[in-house]
């Protein structure tokens, strides 16, 4: 094996052009255990603690863009107004010793159906930042970056940058569910998004399917029924019933396996309760706040 | 490979690392500082936790060649690193002595490495006085991790504890007299003591 140490972004492209077959490692906190267990032997492995770039953000006007490597532990503790909804989901990720290395990239780079940033990009919408020495960059839209379980759309000689995380434009939320609130991979998880400035919901499930999934269906739906009952203007509550055919149309997006975790019929419930309470907690939130400014004006 | 890093203050070399070697392993294994301890080589169990550049991590999820460069503090380092830090803040005199004094430490043989010789640190004491201890198997690295809350937040509540000790496992005490004893270590820090 061959330990490789570029100490910029440039020297990590040029290395991974040259060695296509490196295994970049970031936090480790997959990477380690694979090696640990001797399920996996790199020929090469990738460095990128020293590629400083890969570890910071910059907030824009209309997203964030967050650097590959940037830890969960930051995510949580700094960029909670901007992106509630990786906020929550960063901090159920499984220890504050692992929430101190892990971070985005990684989990990315690994595209488990289990992990816990997928639902909350999907939900909030982003694209992936990827680049290579050869064709430089381009931008992935987060429905596209995941092509199979534990596969995702990146080309063997290029690296992930970051990610660009629309900024919250409304409440958002994220449920996980796990026998502990600490240290769990998610047996089923939702994040859900609430867009006023665009006026739609956006979804996203984990451990429920091949990859992490938006439920459209039920997107769809709800962005209709909310529109015809006009409920952005009037901020009424959500009526049960049409709460009750969003909680369905989740669970029927669904596409789960039987494992050591749970079972399928279980995730498929598990989600549609779900997606009613976060739908219920997010829509409360919204009134809310519509409430407030509206009580201010 | 070689890796050169600094272990609890003082500049160390490992040879002969291979490349998938974790920063637990060239711990235990080739620097004799077995006070990390190897459970579960998964991040689950919290026993290897150190601190890379002052974050704590699991050191069998750093590989080898990560830390080179980097400071790392183990338990066998705490009680050091826990006197600094007190130093440096304002418990033992002017910033120019407590340097002096850490050379002379150092000049003398290996107490900031091994631990050996060394006061226990605030948190290590209130473990004991609280028989947080069972079998010792999880203690250092429930030290380390409640060392850095402490640094980080002097009153911690309850859930406080039990958030930034949720990566730690025990396996003999139930946990409550670990809560006792981190209690114990915080109530004697905001009294100076
Ligand atoms: C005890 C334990 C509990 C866990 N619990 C959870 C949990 O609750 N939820 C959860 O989602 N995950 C969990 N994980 C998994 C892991 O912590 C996350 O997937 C984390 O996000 C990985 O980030 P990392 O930086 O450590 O990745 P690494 O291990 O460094 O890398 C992971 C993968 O991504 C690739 N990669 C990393 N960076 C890049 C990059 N810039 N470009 C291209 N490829 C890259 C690597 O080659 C590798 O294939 C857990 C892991 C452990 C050990
Ligand atoms: S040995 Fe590292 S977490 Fe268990
Ligand atoms: S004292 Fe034995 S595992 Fe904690």
């Amino acid at each position: 094996m061959d330990f490789l140490r570029p100490a910029s972004w440039e020297e990590a492209l040029a290395a991974k052009a040259e060695h296509p077959t490196a295994v970049p490692i970031a936090g480790g906190t997959d990477v380690m255990v694979e090696i640990n267990f001797d399920h996996r032997r790199p020929e090469y492995l990738l460095d990128l603690n020293r590629v400083g770039d890969l570890y910071e953000w910059e907030v824009g006007e209309e997203s964030v863009r967050l650097g590959a490597s940037v830890p969960y532990t930051r995510i949580m503790e700094d960029l909670r107004a901007e992106l509630p909804g990786l906020a929550l989901a960063s901090h159920t990720v499984a220890s504050p010793q692992i929430r101190n290395r892990g971070g985005v990239g990684g989990n990315l780079g690994t595209a488990s159906p289990a992990g816990d940033a997928h639902p909350a990009l999907l939900a909030a919408g982003a694209e992936v930042e990827v680049e290579s020495a050869a064709r430089g960059s381009r931008l992935i839209p987060i429905d596209d970056f995941y092509t199979g379980v534990k596969r995702n759309a990146l080309q063997p000689d290029e690296l992930i940058r970051a990610v660009h995380i629309k900024k919250a434009d409304g409440p958002q939320q994220y449920s996980k569910v796990g026998t502990r609130n600490a240290m769990v991979i998610a047996v089923c998880a939702f994040g859900l998004a609430l867009h006023p400035g665009t006026r739609t919901v956006r979804t996203g499930i984990g451990s429920a399917a091949p990859t992490p999934v938006r439920a459209r269906a039920a997107e769809e739906f709800l962005n209709a029924a909310l529109e015809e009952g006009g409920f952005w203007d009037n901020g009424k509550i959500i009526t049960p019933s049409v709460a009750k055919q969003f909680a369905e149309l989740c669970s029927a997006a669904c596409n789960p396996i039987d494992d050591v975790r749970g079972t399928a019929s279980y995730r498929r419930h598990a989600v549609g309760v779900m997606a009613r309470r976060t739908l219920t907690w997010t829509w409360e939130s919204y009134r809310g706040t519509r409430n407030t400014s509206e009580g201010a004006a | 490979m070689r890796v050169n890093f600094t272990v609890n203050g003082r500049p160390q070399e490992a040879d002969d690392v291979w490349e998938g070697e974790s920063l637990l392993y060239v711990l235990r294994e080739r620097l004799g500082l077995p006070g990390s301890k190897n459970a579960c080589e998964q991040g689950e169990c919290g026993s290897c936790t150190v601190r890379l550049d002052g974050v704590p991590v699991c050191a069998c999820l750093v590989a080898a060649g990560q830390a080179e460069g980097r400071e790392v503090v183990t338990v066998e380092g705490l009680a050091e690193y826990a006197r600094q830090r007190a130093c440096g803040t304002d418990a033992c005199g002017t910033k120019s002595a407590s340097l002096d004094e850490a050379g002379r430490r150092q000049a003398q043989g290996t107490d900031s490495q091994t631990g050996e010789g060394t006061e226990l640190s605030p948190v290590q004491q209130a473990f004991i006085d609280a028989g947080a201890v069972q079998c010792g198997f999880c203690t250092p690295g429930l030290l380390v991790a409640a060392d850095e809350m402490l640094e980080r937040n002097p009153n911690p509540t309850d859930a406080d504890i039990r958030e930034a000790l949720s990566g730690n496992l025990c396996r003999c005490t139930g946990y409550e007299k670990i809560m006792d004893a981190v209690r114990l270590a915080a109530a004697r820090q905001s009294e100076g003591v």
